[in-house]
């Protein structure tokens, strides 16, 4: 009996505002837990985490501005000079707790402002086009093999970051369908021989249900179909109570769409708290399904670059470059804002447009690779982040 | 009548939309020649989308106001513009609308959706088909921008199908006017910051639409564009907007003159006098014939034709015919039919979602688009994760094999397969749809795992799910 895909069976209903997720696991030979969150569409950092103790913060950003913490439309306080999002309030317990640092005025190396491209770097870690797989695929391909393979992910196919060589599985969030016997999967692995591409993905997927099937159980939650807007708690529910369970995956990506708010993006009401309300969410669901490994557990909140500082001529923002990125979880070292904040006076932007980067998102995903994930140095140096010795792994930011 | 060898096999399925039942062999005579004829003449618009509304009927129909307001006090009609994002202020305290939007527009959504699929499944032109697709997806307008819900549908209708064998610019023309990219991509409301308009209100540029222009649908992403480039050409753009709900066409292109941006503008190093909506017919006029645009389609047109990572050789020689017929698009699909490279292996492309359920219904010979029918269709196209016009973003759907066959996707595709068997798998033998469908490109072990098969039933789903069925 089949009980591929009931785990965790979401609805992307096709018709409201926020965007979908989909979501991939991969395995890995740790007991560490490790979360990526990769929102697409570039999150407006400067929204998200607003710098209501810079000078000219409320004059650049215009009606897009919070007022200070306290007073009506205020942000809430982080640390005197950094605010939060409003939205984001589900995430001030773990502030307050220590498990959670921000990172500002942060970007990858890559500095045009195409998503497809920018999204490219932030998951091959290279030059746009020039890796052809994940950088999380890579680093888990570096890991000694202790003959763990658990592998799902929802939806068609593998995000960039988890595709590659290393075995990486994925699911799908709705069996619409109804599941094909394991007598017709098994001729099918037999005529699928001569195809490389489809007799991998296939030994994967069976892999994959086998997994889902031992860690969820035949009665794995299943829901037949979910607005749009809870799809991605939901999802990051699921994720965590097959992250929790020991014979569970290690290794998660899930992706958050909506974020590319060129009109309507709002202040306190809109599609930019919408999201964010969507996201904080998602990760307090996270936390409490993972409780069980919380304290060895990583979640990094990272999206491919930031918007424009002054609002655009339709009460929105357009592409940009540095912006914020989050990381949580009981392995952080958290409650600080980690910036070298390079000021939003009009000489600081960059290109006279954007928040100018000045911290590389590499230093932690390579923190990622070298702490949780236990790679070396060298490795993470040559294998992981080729060309990026100007960006050294983040040492403080993670216990282990 | 000749045997159908490989050729017609790759004529039908790399070129065409799969099989339908007698279709490989009146390709097998002359496979080139029969793709040829699909491309001459006057293409009627398909029975399956006949009756379908126009862009500006679905305004028109959104407008007027629906039920019974309070009296004295008409309801709100649908502002279009004024909802350009549904979740924006403006629109919040419309939440009737809202409302309205999400309903009638998911109808009108299902409607087409279905009908394009029909269209597909039935069409006797299967290669101007898969040009509508492959043009329509380079050009995507997606609903996952509630806007455009009822939209999509129409602007493929208006905007692509008219001139996928005609001129690139006319169809780079059209699409950029019609209403639905204007919304898609926030051009409707971008405003000149020095523009009547801008000075008097807080409005000012949305440089989505130029950034998108330059990057996916023209130059291509490497195509020697700066930000200067984006930002000057969205000040160009700037008052290419639509008709609103008080204004006669409401729904139509109209370019307003107050939010226009006045003034000379730069773009690509070349010099914009101010000249109004001249000025955007004349940048979308060099665009078109600019060199990278001509190596940006070509890489495109030669991955859909040819292979994931098409040969160079090729790539050259559609770029060179783009440019030489000023980007004449039937000249380009010859080219591809012409293309050695494009006959050399049956079986480079993996088929996407939409190409693999719209080959199988082919392959089945469906008729009729009942509900039911429809409901099928549809609900196969979401569980397989590609619904019509329901792109992730502007970028469209991916096209290539990695983006689609991965664990899930595969047992999803095999689901998909098992469903159809069950449907129909005793109805046809499946020895006859190996027939019917990939009998040049069979391998012995599928004949032998058919052969072996425990019913008929299960050897139809095997068939349905093997490479050879499975790819293009």
């Amino acid at each position: 009996m089949l009980t591929r895909r009931r785990l965790l069976v979401l609805g992307a209903a096709g018709f409201a505002y926020v965007g979908g997720i989909r979501l991939a696991l991969a395995s890995a030979p740790t007991d560490n837990r490790v979360v990526v969150v990769v929102l697409r569409g570039a999150m407006d950092g400067l929204a998200a985490v607003p710098p209501y103790g810079d000078k000219d913060y409320a004059s650049q950003r215009g009606n897009l501005a919070f007022d200070e913490p306290g007073k009506t439309d205020g942000c809430l306080d982080l640390d005197g000079h950094f605010g939060l999002n409003p939205a984001l309030a589900p995430l001030m317990p773990l502030w307050q707790s220590g498990e959670l640092a921000v990172l500002h005025a942060a970007a990858t190396p890559y500095r045009a402002r195409s998503h497809f491209d920018g999204q490219d770097m932030l998951e091959t870690g290279g030059a746009a086009h020039a890796l052809a797989d994940g950088w999380l695929n890579r680093a888990i391909g570096e890991m000694p093999d202790d003959g763990r393979s658990l592998a799902l992910s929802v939806g068609p196919s593998v995000p960039l970051i988890l595709r590659g060589s290393a075995e990486v599985g994925s699911w799908s969030p709705e069996q619409v369908l109804p599941a094909a016997s394991q007598d017709l999967l098994d001729r099918l692995a037999d005529l699928y021989r001569d195809d490389p591409l489809f007799s991998k993905a296939l030994a994967d997927g069976l892999q994959a249900q086998q997994v889902s099937d031992e860690v969820m159980g035949a009665s794995g939650g299943a829901v037949k179909s979910l607005k749009r807007a809870d799809y991605l708690p939901a999802a990051a529910k699921g994720v965590g109570e097959l992250l929790a369970d020991p014979r569970g995956p290690r290794v998660a990506v899930l992706e958050a769409f909506g974020w590319d708010t060129h009109q309507g993006q709002g202040l306190m009401t809109g599609r930019l708290p919408t999201a964010l309300k969507s996201l904080a969410d998602s990760l307090a669901a996270l936390k409490q399904s993972m409780q069980p490994v919380w304290a060895r557990t990583t979640v990094v909140v990272a999206t491919e670059f930031g918007r424009t500082v002054a609002p655009n001529g339709t009460n929105g923002t357009d592409h940009g470059t540095g912006t914020a990125a989050f990381v949580l979880g009981g392995n952080v070292e958290g409650k600080r804002v980690i910036a070298d904040w390079p000021g939003l006076s009009s000489d600081r932007l960059y290109q006279g447009r954007d928040l100018a980067p000045t911290t590389d998102l590499r230093m932690v995903f390579k923190a990622v690779c070298q702490r949780p994930l236990g790679l070396d140095e060298m490795t993470v140096e040559n294998k992981i982040f080729p060309d990026s010795r100007a960006a050294p792994a983040m040492s403080d930011l993670l216990r282990a | 009548m000749t045997t159908p060898g490989i050729e017609a096999f790759i004529a039908v399925n790399r070129f065409g939309l799969g099989a339908r039942p007698g279709e490989l062999g009146e390709a097998a005579g002359d496979p080139r020649g029969w793709l040829k004829s699909q491309l001459a003449g006057p293409a009627p618009l398909p029975a399956a989308l006949a009756g379908l509304p126009t862009s500006e009927t679905v305004a028109r129909e959104l407008r007027k106001p629906k039920g019974a307001g309070p009296a004295g006090r008409r309801p709100p009609a649908f502002d279009l513009e004024r909802s350009a994002d549904p979740t924006a202020g403006a629109t919040q305290q419309q939440p009737a609308l809202v409302q309205r939007l999400a309903q009638e527009g998911r109808d009108l959504y299902k409607k087409e959706a279905a009908a394009r699929s029909f269209a597909q499944v039935q069409s006797q032109d299967p290669l101007r088909e898969r040009l509508v697709a492959f043009w329509s997806n380079h050009f995507t307008v997606s609903i996952q921008r509630p806007i455009v819900i009822g939209l999509a549908g129409p602007f493929e209708r208006e905007a692509i199908r008219p001139h996928v064998t005609g001129r690139f610019l006319d169809m780079l023309l059209a699409v950029t006017r019609h209403p639905a990219m204007l919304l898609y991509l926030d051009n409707a409301r971008s405003t000149g910051p020095d523009s009547r308009v801008g000075q008097r209100r807080n409005l000012g540029l949305n440089e989505n639409l130029a950034r998108e222009l330059l990057e996916l649908h023209t130059l291509g992403v490497d195509g020697g564009y700066t930000q200067a480039d984006v930002t000057s050409f969205a000040k160009i753009l700037t008052g290419w907007s639509i008709a609103g709900p008080r204004e006669a066409d409401f729904g139509a292109f109209q370019f307003r003159r107050a939010m226009h941006e006045p003034g000379e503008k730069i773009l690509l190093g070349e010099r914009f006098e101010e000249g109004d909506e001249q000025e955007g017919l004349d940048a979308l006029t060099m665009l078109a014939r600019h060199p990278s645009t001509a190596r940006h389609i070509a890489r495109q047109f030669a991955q859909h034709f040819i292979a994931d990572d098409p040969p160079p050789t090729a790539l050259a020689r559609f770029e060179g015919v783009f440019r030489d017929t000023d980007g004449d698009l039937g000249a380009l699909a010859e080219a591809a039919i012409d293309a050695p490279e494009a006959w050399a292996d049956p079986l480079a492309k993996v088929k996407s979602p939409n190409e693999l359920v719209v080959s199988t219904m082919r392959a089945i010979g469906l008729e009729g688009d009942d509900e039911a029918k429809a409901k099928g269709v549809l609900g196969a196209l979401k569980g397989l994760g590609q619904l019509p016009f329901d792109a992730p973003s502007p970028a469209g759907w991916p096209d290539k094999a990695e983006a689609w066959i991965g664990a899930s996707g595969v047992l999803e595709r095999a689901d998909f397969a098992a469903a159809v068997a069950a449907r129909v798998g005793g109805r046809i033998a499946p020895d006859q749809l190996i027939a019917d469908t990939i009998a040049p490109v069979v391998r012995k072990s599928l004949t032998h795992a058919v052969a072996r098969a425990a019913s008929a039933q299960d050897a139809f789903a095997l068939v349905l799910a093997s490479p050879e069925f499975q790819r293009r």
